[in-house]
């Protein structure tokens, strides 16, 4: 039994932005498997939820107008996996929110709270990030989208207006972004399963058509400071560059000019610096094999 | 001020409803309301998978799962894979068989997985029905029969011999 | 012959429709909810306890705090009472504790009508501390002018105990000797059962019943009489299925503080639900023990002098204490057998959780130390580490004085040679151990010593009870615990071996054990239940079959001698044939209008013996030096554990031991703030529990040398497969790159460290960072 004060269930989005205007206490409540463990530890006890899980129109994957590819916000991370568009378009963001938690956690998490509760671990950040995908938010004034770099502020904290009755309702992978791209994520854990990453590095790249050279080479790090980034001084050296492993190796060591882990009991600095180069280059390997591409 | 909801859902196979105070789990509506114990607690966050249960069709954990969210949904737990007459389904049989069961309290969760792995219908390899099954912990058996009993079982389903 | 089939578990139906009952499914619906105040410093008085916040939540029933409970000291290990008091165990308990020595020790409890008000009359609880020092760490513990934890133990030691061989100090003199030296660590780790501990209670006719989660229900009636400072028969302990127990709960835990509690409420239920965080941190953990071993040796391989110190981190309360390390220093002269030796053991308090029993007592941490480093001799003398284990370790015939143990068997050379075989060990060896990239092979093993049941240290006792009945089966009660592990099944099994049924399922073993019913028994520890349950099962079907043999001759005037029950009938032995039916004599005996008897038997049995039961692990590993990652790809535990009884589930119990030891060798550790001392991951996202992926397959093998002992010819399986896993994967470790680690777990933070001191990784962005910081 959850120490909650009371529960409301929006069935729309109008619905949610309606109660979210009436009730700007409330913590909104996706697939919970964030918020209801912090209301039993205590932090979120006695608090009123706003549920928007029952919000089905927030379901699944779709290629919109201008050809975005669209994510409902309340998507599970399972048919994210699933899902053939994205096995078509973005098959590593797929693969990266397969390695979330357990099977049972990807059939509750939801993308939308994934990136919504703003932590630097969350398994879809890093490649949401690598891909410049788009947020969009809808509030009392109508839809907002801006660039996921944007959504995230800081630790814990993402750029959602409570008080013109936001709700995150898509995520958006523009075409130029996902078009002849290959991607890889890696997950760095202590454990195969069950696990919050201690890194999270997801790499693509868009080859040329000979497939000689790096066109656009991007790459982004969860657990690499407070909140998901990327590493431009990296990305600056992959691009144009030709398919080399010095390279791959100057590519992986310059991560450590743009990355900032930080000291903790669950890994130190050091140790997530030098996983971050390995990563980086592993990741970078494996995308471009995925792309066609040989490495001289 | 207790709130209360109307919860109808189709419990292992059965048309329910019940009033059900909205900060219940759904693992509190189904050990208490339904008296259904198979679904066990063994850390109330996810972590474990000892309170599995499917809900159309799919692996959840009722802990964290509101159970107002039960409402026009299919659940089923262990106590509805026994025939009328107590007969065993074959994945049961199977964690009999395999000496896949020590303590037992693991052992509804890793069932019910078990049970939607079998149903999708895909023939998995040994990885990644360890992938498809990691949402359990269990600190008796090793996993290693209950990858057996699971694995053999998915093979029998497929027409495969196995010995 | 019942015995020795893979027969499937007495209990598996219903654990396979999800039907047993634990406690929690047998809940009374109107019990109060119980909420344990956690101290939130780890060292401290309790100056005040402001509960008025609390009590005006609705809901809350009772609040009751340190200043309130009975001023009776107890002790909780599950041991057997001593009649002699030097033999006690530490009576250093309180149901709730003004003075704080761990972060999460109890200091109140409120009592409600529901979950939810309970817990938030804990979180209203304004608890003021004086606060204290604390220290974490046992040697650090021991110094002059450390935090001092019980006034009855200056300087923290619970105990020290030393044991001498030959004379160490001459021999270290003779010139020659390679001498290898290292200090091996073993962390904190804890059970995780998948149930969390927990029990109810209430009243009944003056007594006090608890249903408990509890793998000792005999042992917890006396230390909650103990508690109560009530007549031991005033409690009532029943013992439902349980979800595992690992030694955590072969303590009493919570039982004692929920009686209480009951009895503050005029007797009515009252439930204390263990949180999995409450599990990790107030129940009990497995001892940090700290080994230091001086390893002199002669230039052919063989052993001048040992020297082992061993410091053990008993935490905040003495629990079962000295024992642990006691069993793990005993271990040392016998595992390999040095004619000069120097061994002390220390167990010293510090501000953790309390350190108690757990699968294993003493002997993974021995294992880890002593296996590691009898690699590192074996490397200092340039010998195969399997040729130097059989060079050293106990040779068959081997007598010990103290438990009177024999190695009549050359168990531990025949074990190795089984695994070895098993996993290509030679071959191995050769091919591995030469990798010069990131990704490198190694193989490892190990060996464990162990042995069965407590004595002569403690009183070993088994009680039996068993009935025929109408249908010609056998009803029978035991005091040996079913937590999971097959007890039930494999007391069937021998019971119906030792009356002559057809099948073990013609014995109903009543699993439940309830204290005011069930004959006397001491519970699951110490490997000890199939070895001691088969005493008095044994001697009880002895009584049971005179009984029904006796009373076979009145129906049937044949003479006792000459007939025997075999597949639940009574034969003539002479032609072999079937004279009547058990069920028709328990019919006629029932229902004899001149002679009506109902056939029981019933028989304790004081075990004075003890088996050692050796074996070993073969490990295989993958290192991903890069990454800082080792990987088990194949591992084999090999046990002499005499007779099987059931060889299904024995595979199925190392199975569960290994999975502990890879997860203590690898992964599983639980960590505390050394700034404030609070735990950082009692939880089972941070506490890195084995998930199956984590595993390669578990490969289980058995050497059968009949115990000569055991009226069964069996011996301890059931901690025995946890030992010597940890220190096989290091040692492959070792041989894959050459670094030895000399701690657990090796998880990727340890390698990395290692790696790095070893030049294995490069620190080359390091040279970057400094000069950009410039």
């Amino acid at each position: 039994m959850y120490d909650m004060k009371a529960l409301y269930e929006a069935e729309s989005v109008s619905d949610a932005i309606r109660l979210r205007l009436e009730h700007p206490e409330a913590q909104i409540i996706a697939g919970g498997s964030d918020v209801l463990v912090q209301m039993r530890e205590g932090k979120r006890a006695g608090k009123e939820l706003i549920s928007i899980y029952g919000i089905n129109a927030l379901r699944g994957v779709s290629i919109d107008g201008d050809e975005a590819l669209r994510i409902g916000s309340l998507t599970s991370f399972s048919h994210i996996t699933r899902d053939p568009l994205i096995q078509r378009y973005i098959n590593v963001l797929g693969e990266a929110v397969d390695q979330v938690g357990s099977p049972q956690i990807r059939n509750i998490g939801t993308i939308g709270g994934n990136t919504c509760n703003g932590v630097t671990s969350a398994d879809s950040a890093s490649t949401l990030h690598a891909y410049e995908a788009i947020v969009e938010l809808t509030g009392k004034n109508g839809v907002r989208r801006l660039p996921i770099k944007d959504f995230y502020i800081k630790a814990g904290v993402v750029d959602i207006r409570a008080e013109e009755g936001e709700i995150q309702t898509a995520i958006l992978i523009p075409k130029a972004s996902y078009e002849n791209t290959f991607g890889h994520y890696i997950k760095y854990g202590m454990r195969n399963a069950m696990e919050i990453a201690s890194l999270g590095c997801s790499v693509n790249v868009r080859l040329s058509p000979d497939k000689k050279t790096i066109e656009r080479c991007r790459i982004a790090y969860g657990v690499a400071g407070p909140v998901p980034m990327r590493a431009p001084s990296a990305e600056a050296i992959a691009n144009g560059s030709a398919l080399t492993e010095e390279m791959v190796t100057e590519f992986a060591l310059s991560v450590l000019s743009d990355i900032n882990p930080r000291d903790s009991w669950r890994a130190s600095k050091a140790f997530r610096q030098h996983i971050a180069v390995e990563m980086a280059r592993r990741a970078l390997i494996a995308s471009i094999e995925k792309a066609g591409g040989v490495i001289a | 001020m207790s709130q209360y909801k109307l919860v109808r859902c189709n419990i292992n196979g059965k048309d329910v409803e019940r009033m059900v105070d909205v900060r219940a789990s759904l693992t509190d509506m189904l050990r208490n309301d339904y008296r259904l114990t198979s679904v066990k607690k063994g850390c109330e966050v996810g972590e474990c998978g000892a309170c599995n249960v499917l809900i159309d069709g799919e692996a959840f954990n009722s802990c964290i799962y509101l159970a107002v969210w039960a409402d026009g949904k299919h659940i089923r737990t262990l106590e509805g894979l026994m025939g009328p007459n107590g007969e065993l389904s074959d994945i049961q049989q199977a964690f009999i068989d395999e000496t896949a069961i020590q303590c037992g309290f693991c052992t509804p969760g890793f069932i019910m997985s078990a049970v939607e792995v079998l149903e999708s219908g895909e023939l998995y390899s040994r990885e990644e029905l360890r992938k498809r099954l990691s949402g359990h912990l269990c600190r008796c058996t090793g996993y290693e029969n209950i990858l057996n009993a699971v694995e053999k079982t998915m093979k029998r389903r497929h027409g495969i011999p196995v010995d | 012959m019942v015995v020795g089939n893979s027969e499937v578990r007495v209990d598996g139906y219903d654990k396979a429709t999800g039907r047993t009952k634990y406690y929690e499914d047998r809940m009374p619906a109107e019990a109060l909810y119980v909420r344990i105040k956690h101290a939130e410093k780890a060292h401290a008085i309790v100056k005040s306890i402001d509960t008025t916040r609390a009590e005006a939540i609705p809901g809350v029933v009772k609040v009751l705090t340190c200043f309130d409970v009975p001023n009776i000291p107890f002790p909780t290990a599950g041991h057997p009472w001593s009649m002699d008091p030097g033999h006690q165990d530490v009576a250093d308990r309180l149901l709730l504790n003004r003075h704080v020595r761990y972060w999460g020790d109890d200091v109140a409890v409120v009592i409600a009508e529901n979950e939810v008000a309970a817990n938030q009359g804990v979180r209203a609880l304004a608890v003021e501390y004086e606060e204290l020092p604390f220290v974490l760490d046992a040697q650090e513990a021991m110094r002059d002018g450390a935090p001092q934890l019980h006034e009855r133990f200056p300087g923290n030691v619970l105990k020290h105990t030393a044991s001498r061989l030959g004379d160490y100090g001459a021999a270290i003199r003779k010139p020659g000797l390679i001498k290898v030296e290292g200090t091996y660590d073993t962390p904190t780790v804890q059970h995780a059962h998948i149930e969390n501990h927990g029990c109810f209670a209430y009243a009944e006719n003056g007594h006090i019943v608890v249903v408990s989660s509890t793998q000792i229900p005999h042992i917890v009636r006396r230390i909650v009489g103990q508690a109560l400072g009530r007549p031991w028969a005033d409690i009532e302990i029943i013992k439902p299925y349980i979800g595992g127990g690992f030694g955590n709960k072969q303590d009493a835990l919570y039982e004692p503080l929920c009686a209480w509690c009951s009895t503050q409420v005029g007797g009515r239920p009252v439930r204390i639900d263990c949180s999995r965080e409450e599990t990790f941190v107030s129940n009990r953990v497995r001892h940090a023990i700290r080994i230091h071993i001086v390893s002199w040796l002669n230039p052919d391989g063989t052993f001048a002098a040992r020297k082992v110190e061993l410091y053990s981190n008993q935490g905040a309360y003495a629990s079962h204490g000295h024992s642990i390390v006691a069993k793990a220093m005993g271990s040392f002269p016998q595992h390999y057998p040095c004619p000069n030796m120097e061994c002390d053991a220390w167990t010293v308090f510090t501000n953790r959780p309390a350190a108690g029993a757990m699968r294993g007592y003493g002997m993974p941490q021995a294992s880890f130390a002593d296996e590691s480093n009898i690699d590192d001799c074996a490397k200092a003398v340039g010998m195969d580490p399997l040729e130097f284990r059989r060079r050293n370790i106990m040779p068959q015939g081997f007598h010990d004085n103290f438990s009177g143990n024999t190695n009549y068997f050359d168990s531990f050379r025949v074990c190795m040679a089984k695994g070895a075989a098993l996993i290509g060990y030679d071959e191995k060896r050769r091919e591995y151990g030469h990798d010069t990239g990131n990704i490198r092979r190694g193989i490892g093993l190990a060996t464990f010593w162990y042995n069965t049941a407590v004595y002569p240290i403690s009183l070993e006792t088994s009680s039996n009870r068993m009935q025929l009945n109408l249908d010609g089966t056998v009803t029978m009660q035991c005091g040996e615990t079913e937590i999971g592990q097959g007890a039930d099944t494999a007391f069937a099994q021998m019971a119906a071996d030792a009356i002559g049924l057809n099948s073990y399922r013609d014995v109903h073993v009543i699993s439940c054990q309830d204290t005011d019913i069930t004959p006397t028994g001491l519970g699951a520890y110490a490997s000890r239940q199939t070895y001691v349950a088969g005493f008095s099962i044994k001697q009880t079907a002895d009584i049971l079959r005179g009984k029904i043999l006796d009373y076979a001759n009145e129906i049937t005037r044949q003479a006792v001698s000459n007939m025997d029950i075999r597949g639940g009938n009574i034969i003539r032995r002479q032609d072999g044939s079937v004279l009547m039916s058990l069920k028709e004599l328990a019919m006629t005996a029932q229902y004899n209008p001149v002679h009506s008897e109902h056939i029981t038997a019933e028989s304790t049995y004081t075990i004075r013996n003890n088996a050692y039961s050796f074996g070993c692990t073969f490990a295989e590993v993958e290192v991903d030096v890069a990454m800082c990652k080792a990987t088990v790809k194949r591992i084999v535990n090999v046990h002499d554990c005499g007779n099987l009884i059931n060889p299904a589930l024995a595979e199925a119990q190392v199975h569960g031991g290994m999975s502990m030891a890879i997860g203590y060798g690898l992964s599983e550790q639980l960590l505390f703030d050394p700034k404030t001392g609070k735990p950082l991951n009692n939880n089972l996202l941070d506490y890195k529990l084995s998930t199956v992926m984590d595993h390669p397959d578990l490969e289980a093998a058995f050497v059968q040398n009949p115990e000569p002992t055991s009226p069964f010819g069996t011996k301890a399986l059931g901690e025995p497969p946890a030992c010597s896993g940890a220190p096989a994967i290091r040692n492959a470790i070792l041989h894959a790159t050459g670094v030895a680690v000399d701690r657990t777990p090796i998880n990727p933070h340890v390698l990395f460290a290692e790696f790095s001191k070893a030049s294995l990784i490069h620190d080359v962005w390091q040279e970057k960072e400094g000069s950009k910081n410039v």
